[in-house]
C-alpha cells in the first residue's frame, strides 16, 4: 500500500517536471516527425505501399524515439544528486522505478497519439474508424517500450558513452514489441481493419514479463 | 599444469574423433550431398552456445543474490565463449544456406533470432567495457543479463509467429522428422564434443577472467598504501 501511495507522489513530480518545461514532449514530437518526413524519401508514399511499410516505420520512428527520451529519466536525478533523496524517501525502491516507467508510458503514448493524425495525413491511411483499438495497441507498446527503458536508462546512467549505451541494450531486446506492435497495427490499417489479439496478448506477455523482472531486480540497479 | 594439458588434449581428441565421424562414419545425406556435413557442427555449435547463455544466466543470477566474484566471472567467461560459438552458428549457416537454399542469408525465425540473440550478448560485453568500477560492472551486467535472457525464448515466439523458413527441427520436431539412426548417433557425439570444447574455453577464459580480478584487487591495494 505504501508503495503505491509513493508511487502515485513520485509520478505527480515527474509530470510535474515535465509539464513545466515540456523539453522531453516537444523535442520528441519533432524529432518522430522528423524520421516520418525522412522515411518517405526511401519508398513511394503511395496508398498501398504505405500500408505496407507504414505501420513499420512509424513504430521504428517510436522505438528511436523512445531510446532517446529515456535517456535522461535517471540521468537527471544523477546531476542534481538526487537519486540518494529519492532512495531515503520510499519505503520500498520498486516505487521510483514505478513511477518513472508510468512517466515514461504516458508521454510515450502521449506523443504517438500526437503523432498518429499527422503520419495517418501525410501517409494516405484510414484511422478514424480504428483509433480506439490502435490506442490499444499503442498503450501496450509503450508499456513495453517504457519497462525495459526505464530499467536501461538506470543502467546506462552510470556507464561511458551512455548516449549510444541506452539504444545498444534497448533496441535489440524490443524486437519482439517492434514485431508485435507492427504486425497488430498492420491489421488495423488494412481497408476491413481486425484487431489482432493475439499479438496484443504477446505485448501484455511481453509487459508482465519485464515488469515481474524489474520488480524482482529493479532495487539492485539504485544500490550506492 | 598436467591436469590441464590432460584435459585439453581429451577435448581435441574429442573434436577430432567428432570430425571423423561426420565425414566417415555418418552416410551421405541423399539430396544435399557432402555440404549436409556442416550441419553437425552447425546445431551442436548451436546447442553449445545456448547452453553458455544460460549458464550465463545463471552465474548472473547468483552474482545479483550472493555478489561472488567467482559468478561474475564465470558469467563474462560464459558470455564470451557463447558468443563465440553463436558466431560460429552464424557463419556457418550461410555457407550451407548458399548451394541449398540459392541464398546466403534470409530473414527467416531461426536464422534472425539467433541474430538477435548475437545482438544482445554484444551489447552485454560492450557495456561490461563502459562501466569502470569492478563491483558496478559486474552488478548491472549481471542485471542486463538477466533482461536479455529472459527475452530470448520472447524474441524466437515472436520471430517464429511471423515468418518461418528455416528446416524444422529434425531432432525432437515431432512426427515426420528426424535423422537417420547412424547420423543420430554422430550428430549426438558432436554434440558432446562441442560442449566439452565449449566447457574447456569456458574454464580456461574463466581463469584469464579470475587472474585479471586479482592483478586488479592488487593494484588498487598498492594505490591505497
Amino acid at each position: 500500500m505504501a508503495t503505491l501511495s509513493n508511487t502515485a507522489v513520485l509520478l505527480g513530480k515527474e509530470v510535474r517536471t515535465e509539464f513545466r518545461s515540456r523539453e522531453l514532449l516537444t523535442t520528441t514530437v519533432v524529432f518522430i516527425l522528423m524520421v516520418v518526413v525522412l522515411f518517405s524519401f526511401t519508398f513511394d508514399p503511395s496508398e498501398s505501399e504505405s500500408r505496407r511499410f507504414g505501420p513499420g516505420l512509424l513504430w521504428l520512428a517510436f522505438l528511436f524515439a523512445a531510446s532517446l527520451m529515456l535517456q535522461p529519466c535517471f540521468l537527471r536525478e544523477q546531476t542534481n544528486d538526487t537519486l540518494s533523496a529519492l532512495r531515503l524517501a520510499v519505503s520500498d525502491p520498486f516505487a521510483i522505478f514505478l513511477a518513472k516507467l508510468i512517466a515514461n508510458t504516458l508521454f510515450l503514448f502521449l506523443t504517438e497519439l500526437l503523432m498518429l493524425p499527422v503520419f495517418a495525413i501525410l501517409y494516405n491511411v484510414h484511422i478514424l474508424s480504428v483509433t480506439g483499438q490502435l490506442a490499444l495497441v499503442l498503450l501496450l507498446g509503450s508499456l513495453g517500450v517504457a519497462i525495459p527503458g526505464t530499467a536501461f536508462s538506470a543502467i546506462s546512467a552510470q556507464a561511458r558513452m551512455r548516449e549510444l549505451m541506452l539504444p545498444l541494450l534497448l533496441l535489440p531486446l524490443l524486437t519482439p514489441v517492434l514485431i508485435a506492435s507492427t504486425e497488430a497495427t498492420a491489421a488495423l490499417l488494412d481497408p476491413q481493419p481486425v484487431l489482432r489479439k493475439d499479438w496484443l496478448g504477446f505485448l501484455a506477455a511481453f509487459d508482465v514479463v519485464f515488469l515481474t523482472a524489474l520488480w524482482l531486480f529493479g532495487e539492485y540497479l539504485l544500490e550506492e | 599444469m598436467l591436469k590441464r594439458g590432460i584435459i585439453g588434449a581429451a577435448v581435441l581428441f574429442l573434436v577430432g574423433a567428432a570430425t571423423y565421424a561426420c565425414f566417415y562414419i555418418a552416410p551421405e545425406e541423399r539430396t544435399m550431398g557432402p555440404i549436409q556435413k556442416i550441419f553437425y557442427f552447425h546445431a551442436a555449435s548451436a546447442w553449445a552456445g545456448l547452453t553458455a547463455f544460460s549458464v550465463c544466466f545463471v552465474a548472473n543470477i547468483v552474482y545479483v543474490l550472493r555478489r561472488s566474484q567467482a559468478s561474475d566471472w564465470i558469467g563474462v567467461s560464459a558470455a564470451e565463449v557463447g558468443l563465440v560459438f553463436t558466431t560460429v552458428v552464424l557463419i556457418t549457416g550461410p555457407i550451407w544456406a548458399h548451394p541449398v537454399w540459392g541464398i546466403w542469408w534470409t530473414w527467416d525465425a531461426r536464422l534472425t533470432s539467433t541474430f538477435v540473440l548475437w545482438l544482445l550478448y554484444i551489447s552485454y560485453l560492450l557495456l561490461r567495457t563502459m562501466l569502470e568500477e569492478p563491483d558496478r560492472r559486474a552488478l548491472l551486467s549481471a542485471i542486463f543479463g538477466i533482461f536479455a535472457f529472459l527475452d530470448v525464448p520472447l524474441v524466437f515466439g515472436a520471430i517464429r509467429w511471423w515468418r518461418t523458413q528455416h528446416p524444422q527441427p529434425v531432432i525432437m520436431g515431432g512426427p515426420g522428422s528426424g535423422l537417420e539412426p547412424t547420423m543420430r548417433k554422430v550428430f549426438f557425439f558432436t554434440v558432446l564434443a562441442m560442449h566439452a570444447l565449449m566447457l574447456l574455453l569456458l574454464s580456461e577464459r574463466y581463469r584469464l577472467e579470475k587472474m585479471r580480478g586479482e592483478f586488479q584487487e592488487l593494484r588498487r591495494e598498492a594505490e591505497v598504501q
